[in-house]
């Protein structure tokens, strides 16, 4: 017989309590996301509806839309993010408190899109950690809230209390004084950007 | 039509020659050492007082490289001319017109982001559709594929941070 490794999250260590706590600890969380609206064009105005009365995001508890990230725990990025905007919504980012999420709204700030340029960034994950990407151009409300309800089910397994304990929670924290470099914590990004020089063979 | 015969007197001693460009816009060539005498003559004797833009072309690998381009516009008279100089080298340059036209200034700063033609005495001239730290001239001919290089970016940003933070 191999070994039973407990699995799943009501037998992990750290016992009954820790669990129920988790569970308590993530339904407040994942019921009170305060967006940061971050319109950077025309996902901004599907964001709009989407806070509005119509698609009523008030429904899933994330209303509350703060335009001081301080205030903030989950940041969407709607729309196309410029290199010249970049280092401020890094700062943005950087300025949320812990715990955090984020959701790359549209193609732009999923992977630059249409815009295979110089001058956007191609992906916000080069920036910051993405939790859930939305495809669109530009998305529906109904499908930017569909990313919320799949943000909720990922909150649903953290385990912030147990990391707590174990003494693993080494967040950095909220602040500007962070590295720009390795900005995903280990997730690696998945395209390349070098620079072709001009006598490259590969560049046409 | 530009009104030659009104400009030929006051642009006389410049040494400049005129040449007919396709849109019917007179262009007057120039040297970057003579341009802003020309261009204080044009406006001053001739009542262009219109900066339109100013522009470049990258004629690489011709040498020299850049034609820069002035275009300014009588409202008085209702017509237009251009004025061109040629400058190449590692760093090209000519000098402001700001303090002829101030209307002139965000466009010699796009001209510096997106070419590298440094105007001379141009109080703020720095990056203005590209990033702090950005060290390519994207409408350059010679620009990079893609020509992101996040690294340097990161880099410079960071610094910046330090700066801000140190006491």
């Amino acid at each position: 017989m191999g070994s039973l490794k407990p699995a799943g999250p009501s037998s992990a260590e750290g016992g009954f309590l820790a669990t129920r706590a988790d569970w308590l600890v993530n339904w407040g969380r994942k019921n009170s996301l305060w967006p940061m609206p971050l319109g950077l064009s025309c996902c901004g105005i599907e964001l709009m509806a989407m806070i509005g009365p119509r698609f009523d995001i008030a429904r899933f508890g994330a209303e509350a839309a703060r335009f001081s990230p301080r205030q903030c725990d989950l940041l969407i990025v709607a729309g196309t993010l410029t290199w010249k905007m970049a280092e401020a919504c890094r700062t943005i980012y950087d300025q949320m408190p812990d715990p955090k999420w984020v959701i790359a709204m549209g193609v732009c700030s999923s992977s630059g899109g249409m815009y295979d340029s110089y001058s956007v960034v191609q992906g916000v994950d080069m920036l910051m950690p993405v939790d859930v990407y939305v495809p669109g151009c530009p998305p529906r409300p109904d499908a930017v809230i569909d990313a919320l309800l799949k943000l909720q089910k990922k909150i649903e397994r953290e385990q912030p209390v147990k990391l707590l304990l174990s003494g693993d929670n080494l967040d950095e924290g909220a602040g500007t004084h962070h590295s720009f470099y390795a900005p995903n914590k280990g997730i690696p990004t998945t395209r390349s950007h070098e620079v072709l020089s001009p006598d490259d063979p590969r560049k046409d | 039509m530009t009104d030659l015969d009104r400009i030929r007197p006051a642009i006389a001693g410049l040494a400049v020659e005129t040449l007919a460009s396709r849109d019917g816009i007179a262009v007057l060539e120039t040297t970057p050492a003579q341009l802003h005498e020309l261009v204080a003559r044009l406006r001053d004797a001739c009542g262009f007082e219109l900066c339109t833009f100013v522009t470049a072309v990258d004629r690489f690998p011709a040498d020299p490289r850049f034609e820069v381009l002035w275009q300014l516009q009588s409202i008085a008279h209702g017509d237009r001319v251009r004025v061109r100089a040629r400058v190449g080298g590692e760093r090209p340059s000519v000098p402001t017109i700001v303090d002829l036209y101030p209307g002139a200034a965000f466009s010699e700063r796009e001209c510096f982001d997106m070419f590298g033609v440094v105007f001379e005495g141009h109080a703020g001239l720095k990056r203005l559709l590209m990033p702090e730290g950005y060290e390519h001239f994207p409408l350059r001919k010679d620009f990079p594929h893609q020509g992101i290089e996040p690294d340097r970016l990161y880099r410079e940003w960071d610094r910046r941070r330090h700066e801000k933070a140190a006491p």
